[in-house]
């Protein structure tokens, strides 16, 4: 499936005049089996794509939130053969909700390009996310992931200008993510009106869909961004719940799943109803 | 800084900041315009006559360059094989080879208009140059370091409090250099705006490795002039030791076309086939981490792994790209030294030669102590003393079962 997956996606979401809701967890967060059974609660919660963490040693552009996700993970003992295998087992339920995943490039590059995208897109994964793989290193994964229809999301920031735009949009797919702030996840909270302006600028040079994330934690500030995003992306707020339903040594509690659904359900309520 | 012949193992690296396959740009996009702006300023400084100008007259100035090229007499007749000469790097104002490029990045961040000065640090040295050249200039400094490496390294942080810096540990993954590298990352990533990071060895995305190198080639540079001086031709030998690889590769690249071996000595911390060593080359592959893609120590699943070595400046599980690229291309050969053996020669060099090596320097001693005796006595060998080992008195001492 791939890109097209994503592509009717947003196109329902158009169709329906509202803004989609992007979930982001870290795959294997706090275990293997609870992080498949969140990922199997998602669509259900109301997320309408879905973005996994791989997780890393050197998580470089996550804050504190999603560093402490990923260290949960590895030391479960998590790898990125694991991941794939966690969306194969989602794929079996659900055939319509995209699957991205975000993390580093060190782990895929270790795994092997091809061999790391073929396995992805038989396992049901749909596009990437890679923080230190800017456009100026698109031959190593951007391009040969366009050749095999996986899409490759880009990210722009609030450095990022007119002219780079066009760099990040050449061999960029699926969507547009717009970083809110100069910062890493989970920190500053983004102001609205530059936002905004940001978005408007693009959208005169580009018809990709554009999501906004990074420092958006509530369905409140959600709703705000979903007024003229395409697409909102919650992460560290959700980890802060997974992290907050764990014990000592990393065990889930009982309520852990419906705590963390129940939030992805309130942050699609505002994302939903944002444009009415 | 200078032009070079093609066929030349000078001309590197390629405008997208390629040595070989190794080095590039692997940084998140909201860096990716202030690197190139980074690039643009150093490709405009490195042409001209003032900026050259007031970078050697503060090393000569401030720093107290040019450091002697010192025959160590006793060390070459206690092993009894090819005459050993030692640049003196720890002879510098902060008492290492870091300086030199601290000077010449602080200059580069003024010349960029940059009001804000971020660094990480491992053993202290990069921490301490960089508080340095801060208040020099008069400006505001933040240094990422460790929480593990501020416990082994003390003297160093107090330092740095006293040049007015900010110390700030840190407390994920191994604590440790890497760690500090990424929190660095992370504060630049977040004030980008006013902010310049002085990246202490040549390693990080482009152009750090080329610019880093640039700055140190000054040791290469004065050791080639002196060695014609004292012996009228080059030296066979180069050592030095390699964490990031700055002082090796400052020590190296003049030498690179000419008919020298040179030998670069990773810290190889318990030992090379135990988990607990930092020797990317003899015991890591190729991988992506910091801006550029180069030996690193990793699982098979590409997690970063810890590092150790009793040298706090050694600890760090990967390398420059330069180095990886010369190591490819057997242009420099890459050899381990253990912490055991280090340690002794710490205290040989300390006892024959009245001067106390850093534990990083002291892995080119060991190396030295090894290579010098199967060499003849006309063989001359010039080993780069990057640093002096006050700092490391501490570490010592615990290792030698003696209190402080």
């Amino acid at each position: 499936m791939g890109i097209s997956r994503i592509n009717k996606r947003f196109e329902t979401l158009k169709s329906e005049n509202r803004a989609g809701l992007i979930t982001f967890t870290t795959a294997g967060d706090p275990d293997y089996e609870t992080s498949l059974a969140l990922l199997k609660g998602l669509p259900a919660a109301g997320a309408d794509i879905i973005e996994l963490g791989m997780p890393f040693s050197d998580p470089m552009a996550d804050g504190p939130a999603i560093q402490a996700a990923s260290i949960r993970a590895l030391k479960g003992k998590m790898t990125l053969k694991k991941t794939l295998k966690m969306v194969e087992s989602f794929r079996e339920d659900d055939d319509e909700t995209p699957i991205i995943l975000m993390g580093y490039y060190n782990p895929i590059y270790i795994y092997g390009v091809d061999r790391f995208l073929d396995d992805a897109l038989k396992a049901g994964i749909d596009g990437l996310i890679i923080v230190d793989l800017p456009p100026e290193e698109d031959s190593e994964l951007a391009i040969p992931a366009k050749a095999v229809d996986m899409a490759m999301i880009h990210l722009a920031t609030p450095t990022t200008d007119q002219k780079r735009l066009g760099q990040i949009l050449e061999n960029g797919s699926g969507f547009l993510y717009y970083v809110t702030i100069a910062g890493i996840t989970g920190t500053a909270k983004p102001d609205l009106a530059p936002v905004k302006q940001a978005l408007d600028n693009f959208r005169k040079i580009s018809q990709l869909p554009m999501a906004v994330g990074f420092g958006i934690k509530s369905a409140e500030d959600a709703a705000r961004f979903a007024k003229f995003a395409d697409a909102v992306v919650v992460g560290s707020a959700i980890v802060d719940v997974i992290k907050s339903n764990i014990n000592q040594e990393n065990v889930a509690n009982s309520v852990l799943e419906s705590r963390v659904l129940s939030f992805v359900g309130e942050l699609a309520n505002g994302v939903k109803n944002a444009r009415k | 800084m200078s032009e070079h012949k093609i066929n030349s193992y000078r001309t590197g690296p390629d405008e997208d900041g390629h040595f070989g396959i190794f080095g590039g740009r692997f940084v998140a996009e909201t860096l990716m315009p202030l690197i190139l702006e980074v690039e643009k300023t150093y490709n405009h400084a490195k042409h001209d006559p003032a900026f050259k100008q007031e970078f050697h007259e503060l090393l000569k100035e401030f720093v107290g360059r040019p450091n002697p090229l010192y025959f160590a007499r006793r060390m070459t007749e206690h092993l009894n094989g090819a005459k050993i000469y030692f640049k003196r790097e720890e002879l510098n104002h902060t008492g290492a080879h870091k300086i030199n490029n601290c000077i010449g990045q602080i200059l580069l961040a003024r010349r960029m208009g940059k009001t804000r000065i971020i660094a990480e640090t491992g053993a202290g040295q990069h921490g301490v140059a960089t508080a340095t050249v801060c208040a020099l200039f008069g400006m505001p400094c933040v240094i990422y370091m460790g929480a593990k490496d501020i416990e082994r390294q003390k003297p160093n942080v107090f330092r740095m409090k006293l040049l007015g810096a900010e110390v700030v540990p840190v407390t994920s993954g191994s604590e440790s250099l890497k760690d500090s590298m990424n929190e660095a990352l992370r504060d630049w990533v977040t004030n980008v705006e006013d902010t310049f990071y002085i990246i202490g060895t040549a390693a990080g995305p482009h152009p750090y490795p080329e610019l880093v190198r640039d700055f140190q080639c000054v040791i290469g540079d004065e050791a080639r002039e002196q060695i014609l001086e004292k012996e009228g031709r080059l030296p066979d030998s180069l050592v030095a030791c390699v964490g990031g690889g700055s002082n090796a590769i400052g020590l190296f690249h003049p030498f690179l076309d000419d008919d020298v071996d040179m030998y670069a000595v990773e810290a190889a911390g318990l030992g090379i086939d135990t988990d607990k060593h930092a020797a990317s080359l003899s015991g890591g592959a190729p991988g992506v981490l910091h801006g550029n893609r180069t030996y690193l120590l990793m699982d098979d699943d590409g997690q970063i792994l810890e590092a150790h070595s009793i040298s706090a400046g050694l600890d760090y599980p990967g390398i420059g790209p330069e180095h990886s690229h010369l190591h490819d291309i057997g242009r420099v050969k890459y050899v381990p030294i253990d912490d055991k053996e280090a340690l002794e020669a710490f205290q040989l060099c300390t006892k024959l030669e009245g001067i106390i090596p850093a534990l990083e320097s002291a892995h080119a001693i060991a190396y030295v102590m090894k290579l010098a005796p199967t060499l003849p006595k006309d063989h001359i060998i010039v080993m780069g003393l990057s640093g002096r080992g006050d700092k490391d008195i501490f570490t010592v001492a615990k290792a030698l079962g003696e209190d402080i």
